[in-house]
């Protein structure tokens, strides 16, 4: 009874011109005389028998296999038959016999052989292009509605941007504290060694600083934010889009731009650079704490050399970085949402693909910066 | 398929099956057969428990009490071995299709037989196209994902999935819901073509009038945490118990009952279409 453990089908060659099918030809059976199905023939021209009295059960996909096997032996001998065959398989073969000749009327789809190389290429890079584009018209349309909403002060979706600023910004201080203290600490550590071969011990108070407020506090935190809100609009507004809310809000003469995106990049915007300060402060803290543990250099003189290292430019162009960042990661965050198409598998993709694009952008603009700021002595 | 299955046999024996979700009480000892061959459908308000028991019979939930056998085996005891061998002579087409959404539909058609079967990957694509076409969906469509397919495709290409392995017993969830009448039309005529062609026991959940009145052989209804009625439609017509009579007091259930009326009037052979236009 069990499926596991059924009668293997056999064909067997009674004498030149009879083939004796026995046992299960059910799905579960077939599998030890697929091979044999395809080259097992007879002598032709005497009239070949097949005898299906032997055969104990059989399923669709025994009689698909059975039919192909009785056409290709007429096929070879016109005057072949099949006999023996219980009524109920008779009918499961007909049907089969039915189905093969309606199949071949029909002409199969044409096999979409692999793309070449090339044509791979060609493929991504128009893809590629495709997106860049639709990024760009993104950006315009968020800009436009962002105007709109500038002009219609009573627009402004004034809860959804707080409770952005809470989930995007708040809910986000213990981890970017706790990244950015390790990465002071981390940077602090480092050049210890350094410093302390040319007794340049003091000096860590710059290389924490300067790193952690210039680069290393903006760049950590738009990436964890990436990680943590990009992700989360991207799976948001992917999730309504598949279940059609965003048509629906469409429908009731609700613009989707200003009710999801725009409070996501204002809240962002603002959430982010404060979060930016917040890291600076940590990391120099890390970055504080190491010194005196490693290199002997206390608090106070730490601090003494803070003022005299860092300018207040630093600080600021560390900062300048942030509402940038911010702006990156919630437009294609938001931009992968509104992407998402079919069903919730695509969710994932786009959220796996924002959260891609939008550190890959981050950094890109970071380096952009740089070189704007060594370009103007910054 | 067994070929020396007795027809009066029953597949599947609910006896005094009990189920709660905290204090809400779903089956209160539920108890009914269903035989060998037959088109069986479980009908009821929303929340009368249908997909819940449906979900105990395939395996996916336990009932808090009482006993099921699917195909002679006993789910209650059933250990890990047996509860894939029993997977494998039911299938189940559910409401949503539960197609793979990263796999054609070709592939998600041949995944059982990949996984369950030594055949080789050719033959298992033919097989695959055979039943898309006996689903009568064109082979086109076996190289489309499911999402890109209509409902009806999507319905059309489960059921194909679900047959892919020829069970013995069908589950069919809500199949003709969200299909256009022409396409519930083929539906009807697809469930008993497969019951006469592979002699398969069909067990369905519906809500669909025309189908309970023109392909089904026996109707419960689920009502109140228990069976409120069995039997045939006709049979069902004339009970007097309210939870039944909902079914044939309203408009539409007066209009399919008259359908199959004049249905059953016309001569064997006649084409028993029912008008497209009638609404659902």
């Amino acid at each position: 009874m069990k499926p596991e453990s059924p009668h293997a089908a056999t064909i067997t060659r009674l004498n030149p011109h009879t083939l004796v099918f026995s046992g299960d030809w059910t799905v579960h059976g077939l599998g030890a005389i697929t091979r044999q199905a395809e080259s097992a023939g007879v002598s032709s021209g005497a009239g070949a028998v097949a005898d299906g009295e032997r055969i104990e059960a059989m399923d669709t996909a025994g009689a698909w296999v059975l039919q192909k096997l009785v056409r290709r032996l007429q096929g070879e001998d016109s005057m072949a038959t099949l006999r023996g065959l219980r009524p109920a398989f008779q009918t499961l073969l007909d049907a089969a016999v039915q189905q093969a000749a309606d199949q071949l009327a029909q002409p199969a789809p044409t096999a979409n052989l692999p793309p070449t190389l090339l044509e791979r290429v060609g493929q991504s890079a128009a893809a590629t292009f495709e997106q860049a584009l639709g990024l760009l018209s993104f950006v315009g349309e968020s800009a436009l509605s962002l105007a709109h909403c500038a002009m219609h002060p009573t627009r402004w979706r004034v809860r959804p941007i707080l409770f952005n600023i809470r989930s995007a910004g708040f809910d986000a201080l213990p981890i970017v504290g706790l990244l950015s203290f390790l990465l002071g600490v981390v940077v602090a550590y480092q050049g210890a060694d350094q410093l302390r071969q040319y007794g340049a011990n003091i000096f860590v108070t710059d290389l924490v600083d300067v790193s952690m407020l210039r680069e290393f506090a903006p760049l950590i935190t738009a990436i964890i934010v990436a990680g943590r809100s990009g992700s989360a609009y991207a799976a948001q507004i992917g999730t309504m889009s598949v279940t059609e809310e965003i048509d629906a809000m469409r429908t009731l003469g609700i613009a989707p731009m200003e009710l999801l995106v725009l409070p996501k990049i204002i809240a962002l915007v603002i959430a982010l650079p404060l979060l930016t300060v917040f890291a600076d402060v940590l990391g120099v803290f890390g970055g504080m704490i190491m010194a005196r543990a490693q290199l002997g250099v206390g608090f106070a003189e730490f601090l003494d050399r803070f003022e005299k290292a860092v300018g207040l430019t630093t600080y600021l162009t560390g900062l300048f970085k942030a509402p940038v960042f911010a702006a990156i990661i919630a437009v294609v965050g938001c931009y992968q949402g509104f992407r998402t198409q079919g069903g919730a598998d695509s969710v994932g993709r786009q959220t796996t693909r924002s959260v891609v694009q939008s550190i890959f952008l981050v950094i890109v603009a970071d380096a952009l910066f740089s070189i704007v700021f060594s370009a103007l002595d910054l | 398929m067994q070929a020396d299955a007795q027809p009066s046999e029953a597949v599947i024996q609910i006896d005094q099956v009990s189920t709660r979700f905290g204090a809400h009480v779903v089956h209160s000892g539920i108890s009914l057969d269903v035989r060998r061959a037959e088109i069986f459908a479980l009908i009821g308000g929303s929340g009368s428990g249908k997909s819940t028991l449906l979900r105990e019979i395939i395996l996916l939930q336990r009932p808090d009490a009482g006993s099921i056998r699917v195909l002679g085996a006993d789910l209650q005891t059933l250990s890990e071995d047996a509860t894939l061998a029993l997977r494998q002579r039911f299938g189940v087409m559910f409401q949503h299709g539960g197609l793979f959404g990263s796999l054609t539909v070709l592939e998600n058609i041949g995944l059982p037989l990949r996984e369950h079967t030594g055949l080789d990957d050719q033959l298992i694509d033919e097989i695959a196209l055979s039943k898309l076409a006996m689903t009568g969906l064109t082979p086109a469509v076996g190289a489309q994902y499911p999402s890109e397919l209509s409902g009806g495709m999507m319905k059309r290409a489960s059921l194909a999935r679900a047959l892919a392995l020829d069970p013995e017993l069908l589950f069919l969830d809500e199949p003709t819901a969200g299909l256009d009448p022409v396409s519930a039309e083929g539906v009807d005529a697809l469930v008993r073509k497969l019951r006469d062609l592979l002699g398969l026991t069909i067990f369905m959940i519906t809500h669909d009038l025309d189908l309970l009145w023109q392909v089904t052989d026996r109707v419960a209804v689920l009502a109140d945490g228990g069976v409120q009625g069995i039997g045939s439609m006709a049979e069902l017509s004339l009970s007097d118990r309210p939870a039944v009579r909902q079914f044939f007091d309203g408009s539409r259930g007066r209009a399919a009952q008259q359908q199959e009326a004049r249905l059953a009037a016309v001569p064997p052979g006649h084409d028993t279409g029912r008008p497209p236009s009638k609404p659902r």
